[in-house]
């Protein structure tokens, strides 16, 4: 099945512009070696929406969401994102582009040993290029009080000066989304950020994500294995199946059962048709 | 039992034991012999310990009681001994930071440079002490610099090598997290990499230190400063009780840094 030519949402315009349409991919291909990760992937997010990415382990799903702020780069195609075209940036370019894009991983990712504030402090390292946003003990006043209202946002306010090694997974994922908001981001990627949680933590966070998106205009693509979030935290849920993008829907008309052909290895999909 | 385990092929089983190739084999063999020719090549002869031994009784009545009067001279060369192992430890510290960095494949700006890096830090740490000693004492003179010089040296190699592999051993997500939010390389390498890797920073640091202390002891010996030239001496002037005493001091600094080093060791790790 060839990959689904350029979508958008219900309610996006008929000619994206940046603001409408933060994020754009073309014909977006990537291959490690001889394995093909993603094929001709294209589609397009309109502003301060939220999109699930489903599909079966390895079906390109994280290396999708990494090559649009070139974590991987990718082998062909187009992304815009934020009205940038990313694949043509310079390192001082991507890197400006990069501190206006949230990440959120499936592990924490934080800084060990180092307290909550400072990590959630990490998060103005794109846009402060100063040593003082290294550890919170250096940082100006409104910027230890800015991190300190992100880690508010998500809870845990009261956790500022508890290394984080001593902090619960549930509660370093949100330190982690606290380090995402301290960007002020525009889009923030989510890469099964439920993954290592338990059910209810896991709950807990995509909550938090879904309200803290929606409240801040933020564009958010998240993706996930929980069927049952991808169409309660979404707006439009996105299907890929072996690099393939392969459904392209809004939540509104899919249930779980929809989306559990993705994880059947062998049968041949007809959702995007 | 269950079904599938019993219809389980028994001959499936691997064997209990490799049989080892015959490149493997030849190389052990190889490997015996060496270490029994060896023995022979170490000159180890159990009739010359033998004879020794009443040598070793008379030495070690002659060292007792230890002789106190000079304790108070003693006790400045001890100072001297731990300051010149602090001192060299804290310089070499303070070289083996940037050079470990350059020197791990995690923060080295170029392959040529880690290369380069790798290759100081070896240096360093191959070449024996003594060896350094010898040529800083011909260089810079007798005395405790040049002891102190050597320490520095020895440290630059031991944590060289240990830091540069702290900062390889980091977790990778991190890394990518602040990449991901635009942070430089240098921001990355302060703000993860160094509070990241400070548990190896301080076992290296204060193993070096520990390290330092004992190498300092024998540095005396070829004139570069510390307690061992007065061991040197009094041993030379057949004054075992006096050397005795000296022996204990440093057995007893040697103990008081490594308890205190544990113990530092302990509350930084916490």
């Amino acid at each position: 099945m060839s990959a689904v030519a350029s979508m958008q949402s219900p309610t996006s315009s008929p000619e994206p512009t940046q603001k409408s349409t933060p994020i754009i991919i073309d014909g977006l291909r990537k291959s490690f070696g001889p394995n093909v990760i993603l094929t001709d992937v294209t589609l397009s997010v309109t502003a301060g929406s939220a999109v699930a990415l489903v599909g079966s382990n390895g079906s390109g799903k994280s290396t999708l969401l990494r090559c649009l702020v070139r974590l991987i780069e990718p082998d062909s195609g187009s992304i815009s994102l934020l009205g940038d075209d990313v694949l043509s940036l310079n390192r001082a370019a991507l890197k400006r582009l990069r501190s206006r894009v949230g990440f959120v991983f499936q592990k924490h990712n934080l800084v060990p040993r180092l307290s909550a504030l400072t990590n959630v402090l990490h998060g103005a390292q794109g846009k402060v290029p100063s040593p003082r946003v290294w550890f919170q003990g250096l940082a100006p006043q409104h910027l230890r009080e800015r991190a300190l209202a992100c880690l508010n946002e998500v809870g845990l306010a009261d956790f500022a000066s508890r290394p984080v090694d001593r902090l619960s997974g549930g509660q370093s994922q949100r330190v982690a989304i606290a380090r995402a908001l301290m960007q002020e981001p525009e889009i923030i990627l989510a890469d099964e950020p439920v993954a290592s949680l338990d059910p209810e933590a896991g709950e807990q966070i995509m909550e938090l994500l879904a309200r803290l998106a929606r409240d801040n205009g933020i564009s958010l693509i998240f993706s996930t294995h929980h069927l049952e979030h991808a169409i309660e935290y979404s707006e439009r849920v996105i299907g890929l199946r072996k690099g393939v993008l392969e459904l392209d829907k809004p939540n509104t008309e899919l249930t779980t059962s929809d989306l559990r052909s993705f994880y059947e290895p062998s049968r041949v999909s007809n959702e995007s048709e | 039992m269950n079904q599938a385990v019993l219809a389980t092929n028994p001959s499936n089983l691997p064997s209990r034991f490799e049989r080892p190739g015959i490149l493997s084999l030849f190389l052990t063999l190889i490997t015996v012999w060496f270490v029994a020719y060896s023995f022979q090549g170490a000159g180890i002869s159990l009739s010359e310990l033998a004879t020794g031994f009443p040598e070793m009784i008379s030495l070690l009545s002659q060292m007792l009681p230890p002789d106190t009067s000079r304790l108070p001279r003693i006790g400045w060369s001890l100072l001297e001994t731990f300051q010149m192992a602090l001192v060299g430890t804290v310089i070499g510290i303070i070289v083996s930071f940037p050079l470990a960095a350059l020197a791990s494949r995690a923060t080295s700006p170029h392959p040529v440079v880690y290369q380069l890096a790798r290759a100081i830090v070896s240096l360093f740490r191959t070449v024996p002490d003594l060896v350094w000693a010898l040529f800083f004492v011909a260089t810079v003179g007798l005395g405790p610099f040049a002891g102190t010089l050597t320490l520095a040296v020895d440290t630059i190699g031991f944590c060289g090598r240990f830091f540069a592999e702290g900062m390889e051993e980091v977790e990778k997500g991190p890394r990518e997290a602040l990449t991901a939010l635009g942070a430089s390389r240098t921001g990355i390498f302060f703000s993860f990499i160094v509070p990241a890797s400070l548990p190896s920073f301080i076992t290296s640091s204060l193993f070096s230190l520990e390290k330092a202390v004992r190498s300092s002891v024998v540095l005396g010996l070829v004139g570069a400063g510390g307690i061992g030239i007065e061991l040197k001496v009094a041993m030379d002037m057949f004054r075992y009780s006096e050397a005795a005493m000296i022996i204990l001091c440093i057995f007893a600094l040697v103990i008081l840094v490594e308890r205190v080093s544990s113990r530092a060791r302990k509350k930084l790790l916490e």
